[in-house]
C-alpha cells in the first residue's frame, strides 16, 4: 500500500518560505491567497498484509525516530 | 599528557578540514580525523562535529548525520564528561540526536547569512572559561537555518541551568545586528546541563590564525586546554 505522509511545521514557528510564496503569488495578482505555508510530503511503500496496527505502529516509530522533529513539526498520515 | 582531539567527518561536511587544523596549531597534540561510518572513536579528550551540509541538508539539518553509526560512540563520549563541540551543522547534528535540546530553523529573513559576527558569553560553562564577562568575540558565522528555537518551558529551563553560552550583539561594525538569525533570545551557542558539550552556529575555527581577520576563535579552545 502506498502511504503518504504530510510533515509541516508547527503554527507557532515561522515559515519564512510561505511568507515569501504569499508575497510572490500577491504580486502576480493573487491577492485572496493569505496565510501561506509550506510543508513536505512523503510517499513510500508498505507491505499490503500488515495490520492496520502494524502499520500505524511503524509509521508512528519512523516518524519519531527519523522523519519528524517533534520540537518544530507535526505530521499527518493521509487516507 | 597531550591533549588529544578527533573530527568526525560526513559526507557533505565542508569545515572538517579547518577543525582538523584549528585543534592541530591549538592544541598542539593528537588529531583524528574519523570517517562517520566506523563504529568506534578512540579515546580523546574533545570530539567535534564540524561546520558543512552533512548528507546534503536532506530532510532536516543534521537529521541523517544524527542517524550514522559513528553517533553511538559520540554519545558514550560525551556520557563520559568528556567535551564535545559542534559547530555550525554540528550544532544542527546535536540538536537532532537529542543531546542538546530546541531546533535550529532557517533564519528569519530567508538569507543564507555568511559573515562576521559578534558574540558574547552568557553564563559561564567549560568551553568559556577564557573569555571575559561582556568581552565580545568576532567571529564569522556561514548558515541557512541557525534560527534557533525552543519551547518556553525549554527556554526557562536553559536559563535555570546557565546553559545559554553565547548570545549574538552588536560589535565594532556600525551595521553589526543584535541578533543576525532570528535566534530566541538572541541564542548563538547552547551547553547541555553538565557543560561538557557545546554547539554553537558561529565557527570559531575561522577566527584563530593570523590571516584570518579575527582570532577570537582561539579562545574557545584555549578555555579547554588550560
Amino acid at each position: 500500500m502506498r502511504i503518504k505522509i504530510l510533515i509541516r511545521l508547527k503554527s507557532q514557528i515561522l515559515e519564512p518560505q510561505g511568507k515569501v510564496i504569499e508575497q510572490s503569488l500577491n504580486n502576480l495578482g493573487f491577492n485572496e491567497f493569505n496565510n501561506i505555508r509550506q510543508g513536505k510530503l512523503i510517499e513510500l511503500d508498505l507491505p499490503d498484509n500488515l495490520s492496520k496496527e502494524e502499520k500505524d505502529q511503524k509509521i508512528d516509530s519512523a516518524c519519531k525516530k527519523l522523519l519528524v522533529n517533534d520540537i518544530i513539526e507535526e505530521y499527518e498520515v493521509l487516507g | 599528557m597531550s591533549f588529544k582531539s578527533a573530527v568526525i567527518t560526513f559526507p557533505g561536511s565542508n569545515c572538517d578540514r579547518d577543525a582538523l587544523c584549528y585543534l592541530q596549531d591549538l592544541t598542539k597534540g593528537v588529531v583524528y580525523n574519523i570517517w562517520h561510518e566506523e563504529a568506534s572513536l578512540p579515546q580523546v579528550d574533545l570530539v567535534i562535529l564540524p561546520g558543512g551540509f552533512s548528507f546534503g541538508d536532506y530532510l532536516r539539518s543534521g537529521a541523517m548525520a544524527s542517524k550514522s553509526k559513528i553517533i553511538n560512540d559520540v554519545i558514550k563520549h560525551a556520557n563520559d564528561d568528556r567535551y564535545l563541540l559542534g559547530i555550525c551543522n554540528g550544532f544542527q547534528i546535536l540538536t537532532e540526536i537529542g543531546l542538546l535540546e530546541g531546533a535550529l530553523i532557517q533564519n528569519k529573513n530567508l538569507k543564507f547569512l555568511g559573515k562576521n559576527c559578534f558574540i558574547k558569553k552568557k553564563f559561564k560553562n567549560n568551553f568559556n572559561l577564557s573569555i571575559k564577562e561582556d568581552q565580545v568575540l568576532q567571529i564569522p558565522v556561514a548558515h541557512n537555518e541557525g534560527n534557533f528555537y525552543c519551547d518556553n518551558e525549554t527556554l526557562k529551563s536553559l536559563k535555570n541551568n546557565e546553559q545559554i553560552a553565547f548570545e549574538y550583539c552588536k560589535g565594532e561594525f556600525s551595521n553589526s545586528e543584535e541578533n543576525i538569525n532570528g535566534s530566541i533570545e538572541a541564542i548563538a551557542g547552547i551547553t547541555n546541563k553538565k557543560k561538557n558539550i557545546l554547539g554553537m552556529m558561529p565557527h570559531p575555527e575561522r577566527a584563530y590564525s593570523d590571516f584570518h581577520p579575527s582570532q577570537d576563535g582561539k579562545l574557545i579552545i584555549e578555555s579547554l586546554i588550560t
